[in-house]
């Protein structure tokens, strides 16, 4: 049996886990985390070049190419700033090699569940690597064993857990209703052969069973009034956990919602699954944006702001069309890339401050010029202002639902400006004025953050045009 | 399927939901176990009935599990915790019992009407299971919301995903069922290895989830 490039980013990742479950020594298994996961990135790039066929269990096409190469760059990127940051980690005690062992054997093992999830042909297996994938994150967020971290574990795994338990139910309901048209065996649960005939699925079984995806993948991708766990996983666990997370974990459970998604729109009698994606997205977003306001921790306010994009991300979808859906697509890529480089730089600062209360930091752009302008820019960036990608994807999102639904967009465009001012109001206070904590300069690795940021720079001001093609045939796809 | 197989599969399926029932109202926590563990026992007769009324020997595995996993290595191992933290006593309950088995009552009758009335084209049996089986999973929701300590909403979700069990073995012919319940069977073992590992006991003197609370939200 040949293995295809499909097959190995899926092998290349596991192995690894295995191999550094069993490898003592932190600093080389930090650099062999780097090696395989630059690996699974350059084996993602290829399948532009040669395109594996599907088959029953494994699935490529123009939808996952994106969210695949996606994942496993910030998965590189992520295992270059993890290695400078364990390293700080070990100094001060705060991790033993015993746990960074496990921690690395994890990161690896979350990378095979999302490249996984991603790459799943069949709903039932897309659900196993989402629910591995919740698994080795609570693992992760519990890493460093305080009160806080135990809590946020304990909260993020039953609430995850009841959201996968209903997703599950969700694909057994899919199933139901494939049933009589598909046949029974494994060809009810193949996506490509579902959307097929997806037509003439019952379309009231349908419509239940989207409800309880919704629901269950819903609370994965941190929607309001469903994402509790979010902003404590975030705050609690090790920094680049929470970048993999805001950046990448959201993002996979989101494309298992428009794989449904998609099915349902070739039935023309199911619901419209978009008002409901527009309504949670639109609660999302100004939820999230008011609670930017009351907050003290540095990393839980980069958490809600990851709930305000996805929530962005979710009404263009939910609104559709082939402009929204690119411009959700290209808010998604965007918001990954600057979120993740704005923990890159909160980590480095919390290591550096020895806290992560907002009120202990100050005139970090003084104390520490390169961090704290890197957090600036990311900051600029996520909010939305030109020249960054997101003010693109923002303005592109808005744009194309105004003609369509004038008061919808009045509201989240009223979501984003208040997002706006919570963030410049708390993150002013911490770049400049009297610098507080520690002065000490900080031994950062500046590399991935300022490569996240250079590319949405280059995204906001000239987009090439493979990308936009690209993109412009997944929105297609999306309908 | 003859009547008499339609009518034990649906038995042991109602039986399930009269399960979650009981524990609905238990207020300590070795009679909650005990309910679970029958709970568990249930859906193991049930899924072996469909196993064989489907003629799908595969199932058969996920009724040993059921059996050999959920109804007697997880109560056990639930049992020595709560013994070895000393907790047997008490279950708080957030509201009163009578109100949570109205919640309870009214939780099945919506079930009842959603299912039912999407599935008409489904065959009797399947219709029947998926409605109990949403019931079972309302209903272990519910004891999830109604009790404040962990290892009674630890108990609480591993009811609700009987239910899922009972509903993906009800699908007839569905793929992955025994590779599903086996992901899921990780997912309670690590649960259980959590309350033990996470020692809540010992890091907050108390496995009632109350006290969790005092480090929610934010640092100060």
């Amino acid at each position: 049996m040949t293995i295809d490039a499909l097959g190995a980013i899926l092998l290349i990742p596991s192995l690894s886990a295995a191999l550094l479950a069993v490898l003592p020594g932190y600093m080389l298994a930090a650099k062999l985390n780097i090696v395989a996961a630059l690996a699974t990135f350059l084996t993602s790039l290829s399948l532009f070049v040669i395109e594996p066929t599907s088959g029953q269990y494994l699935l490529l096409d123009d939808l996952n190419k994106v969210f695949i190469v996606l994942t496993t760059f910030i998965g590189f990127t992520t295992s270059v700033f993890s290695a400078s940051y364990i390293h700080h980690e070990i100094e001060i005690g705060r991790l033993t090699p015993a746990f960074l062992r496990f921690y690395h054997a994890m990161y690896q093992m979350l990378m095979f569940a999302m490249n996984l999830a991603l790459v799943a042909n069949n709903i039932g297996l897309m659900w196993v690597a989402v629910e591995v994938a919740t698994l080795t994150t609570v693992l992760m967020v519990g890493i460093y064993r305080t009160h806080e971290a135990l809590e946020a574990a304990w909260k993020y795994f039953i609430l995850g857990s009841v959201g996968i338990a209903l997703a599950l139910f969700g694909t057994i309901l899919v199933y139901m209703a494939a049933r009589p048209a598909v046949g029974e065996g494994l060809d009810g649960m193949v996506w490509t052969v579902l959307v097929k005939h997806a037509a003439q699925f019952d379309p009231a079984l349908l419509n239940v069973a989207f409800v309880f995806l919704l629901l269950g993948y819903g609370t994965k991708v941190g929607l309001a009034p469903l994402h509790a766990w979010l902003p404590d996983a975030h705050a609690e666990g090790p920094t680049p956990i929470s970048a993999v997370l805001s950046g990448l974990l959201l993002n996979v459970a989101l494309y298992a919602l428009l794989r449904f998604k998609m099915m349902l729109a070739v039935n023309s009698e199911a619901i419209a699954p978009g008002p409901l994606m527009v309504t949670m997205g639109l609660i999302s977003v100004i939820f999230a944006a008011l609670m930017l306001y009351r907050r003290r921790d540095i990393k839980r306010m980069f958490a809600y702001s990851s709930i305000e994009h996805m929530g962005i991300i979710v009404f263009a979808f939910g609104m559709g069309g082939p402009l929204a859906n690119f411009a959700a697509l290209l808010h998604m890529a965007m918001h990954s890339l600057t979120k993740s480089a704005i923990f890159f730089a909160v980590g480095h600062i919390a290591q550096v401050k020895g806290t992560q209360k907002i009120a202990e930091i100050g005139g970090l752009t003084t104390t520490n010029p390169v961090l704290g302008w890197g957090l600036m820019l990311g900051v600029i960036a996520i909010v939305g202002l030109p020249p960054f990608g997101i003010f693109m994807s923002e303005f592109l999102v808005v744009s194309s639902t105004f003609a369509r639904a004038p008061w919808l967009t009045v509201i989240l465009v009223l979501g984003i400006i208040i997002a706006l001012g919570g963030l410049f109001l708390r993150v002013g206070a911490v770049m400049f004025g009297e610098p507080k904590g520690k002065t000490a300069p900080a031994e950062a690795s500046y590399v991935p953050m300022f490569t996240h940021l250079g590319l949405v720079l280059m995204a906001g001001i000239y987009l090439p045009p493979v990308l936009v093609t690209g993109f412009q045939n997944v929105a297609k796809l999306l309908g | 399927m003859s009547s008499l197989q339609f009518d034990i599969a649906h038995l042991l399926a109602g039986s399930l939901v009269l399960a979650s029932f009981m524990m609905l109202y238990q207020d300590r926590l070795y009679a909650l176990l005990n309910v679970y563990a029958l709970h568990a026992g249930v859906l193991a007769l049930s899924v072996g009935w469909q196993a064989y009324v489907q003629q799908a020997p595969h199932l058969y595995i996920t009724a040993l599990i059921a059996l050999v996993f959920k109804a007697i290595i997880i109560p056990v191992a639930l049992h020595r915790i709560i013994k070895r933290l000393g907790i047997h006593r008490e279950i708080e309950n957030v509201i009163g019992i009578g109100l949570t088995m109205m919640a309870g009552i009214g939780l099945v009758a919506l079930s009842m009407v959603v299912m039912l009335r999407v599935t008409p084209g489904a065959d009797a049996l399947a219709r029947e299971d998926l409605a109990f089986a949403l019931s079972v999973v309302l209903l272990g929701l519910l004891i999830m919301v109604t009790r404040r300590n962990a290892v009674s909403q630890v108990v609480g979700f591993m009811s609700l995903e009987n239910g899922l069990v009972l509903a993906a073995t009800g699908a007839k012919g569905m793929p992955l069922v025994v590779e599903i319940s086996v992901a899921f069977s990780v997912l309670i073992a690590f649960i259980v290895i959590g309350i033990f590992l996470f020692r809540i006991r010992e890091r907050f003197d108390s496995v009632d989830v109350q006290a969790l609370d005092r480090f929610r939200g934010e640092r100060r």
